[in-house]
């Protein structure tokens, strides 16, 4: 059953990656990326990490892709449509895809990661928690520091408008 | 679980390659972003992965930090994209070389 469920998660996440880089239009890349976040999460149930799956539909999924796609709104239609790239270097780009899906495949499918699998029952949520509150305290509080400055650069980034007209290309 | 760990990691090794392909050839500055969020969630799937094959819970503790620390850097990088559309009226990387050093 777990089988079923990976492939098509692997289907998904892989397929909306692609479409999310690929499509003409940038409105339909966020939705598609949206899928592979959403892939994602249920990658995350899969491993019975429940936690860490609906964290991450919470952030990514219901906020920041929704942000994104707000950005994206807020660019000129014709910009949204338009593809910016170079034929040469997408050539140059899929192989360089290919070398690395290649050469980092072959050494984990040489490596001993094969042979590991557990019988061992899923790391309960609580013990998360606790590692927070204990261990990982100051790095939680840095991480609270850190989430408040950036939104608050960023909140008084997107606020500025006092761009001098020589410094506009156009 | 019938999964084996090695099915988590390529699935992580395929999106990483998705991810390079996308910072490589696009010059559009929302869609380097996209390739940017693909390859930080193939690394988390990655910890979560390993966290559960070698039980720990680091992996767990570990993703959801750098699900945080992602969400802080989409939301800077979304400000600057604004920014830079206001200066330029573009999102070609390309233009932006007046960001140069």
């Amino acid at each position: 059953m777990a089988d079923a469920a990976f492939l098509a998660l692997t289907v998904i996440t892989i397929g909306s990656a692609i479409a999310a880089l690929e499509l003409r239009s940038l409105i339909y890349g966020s939705i598609a990326l949206m899928g592979t976040l959403g892939g994602i999460a249920g990658f995350f149930f899969l491993l019975d990490s429940p936690f860490v799956a609906l964290f991450q539909l919470a952030v990514y999924v219901g906020s920041i892709a929704v942000l994104i796609l707000f950005t994206v709104m807020l660019v000129k239609r014709e910009l949204i449509f338009k593809k910016i790239e170079d034929k040469r270097r997408k050539f140059a780009g899929i192989g360089l895809m290919l070398v690395v899906m290649v050469t980092l495949g072959a050494v984990f499918l040489d490596s001993g990661i094969k042979t590991i699998t557990t019988d061992e029952p899923p790391v309960d949520f609580r013990d998360i928690g606790t590692d927070f509150v204990t261990y990982y305290w100051p790095a939680l509080i840095l991480m609270g520091l850190i989430l408040a400055g950036s939104v608050t650069g960023a909140l008084v980034l997107a606020k500025r408008e006092d761009v001098e007209n020589d410094q506009r290309t156009s | 679980m019938t999964s084996e760990l090695v099915d988590f990691t390529l699935v992580s090794v395929a999106l990483l390659g998705i991810g390079i392909y996308g910072l490589a050839v696009k010059r559009n500055f929302i869609r380097m972003l996209f390739a940017v969020e693909i390859i930080i969630n193939a690394a988390n799937l990655n910890l979560v992965a390993f966290g559960r094959f070698l039980p720990h819970s680091g992996g767990q503790t570990l993703a959801l930090f750098s699900i945080a620390i992602a969400a802080a850097e989409v939301a800077v990088g979304l400000s600057l994209i604004i920014v830079a559309y206001r200066m330029y009226q573009n999102i070609d990387i390309a233009d932006f070389r007046s960001l140069k050093g």
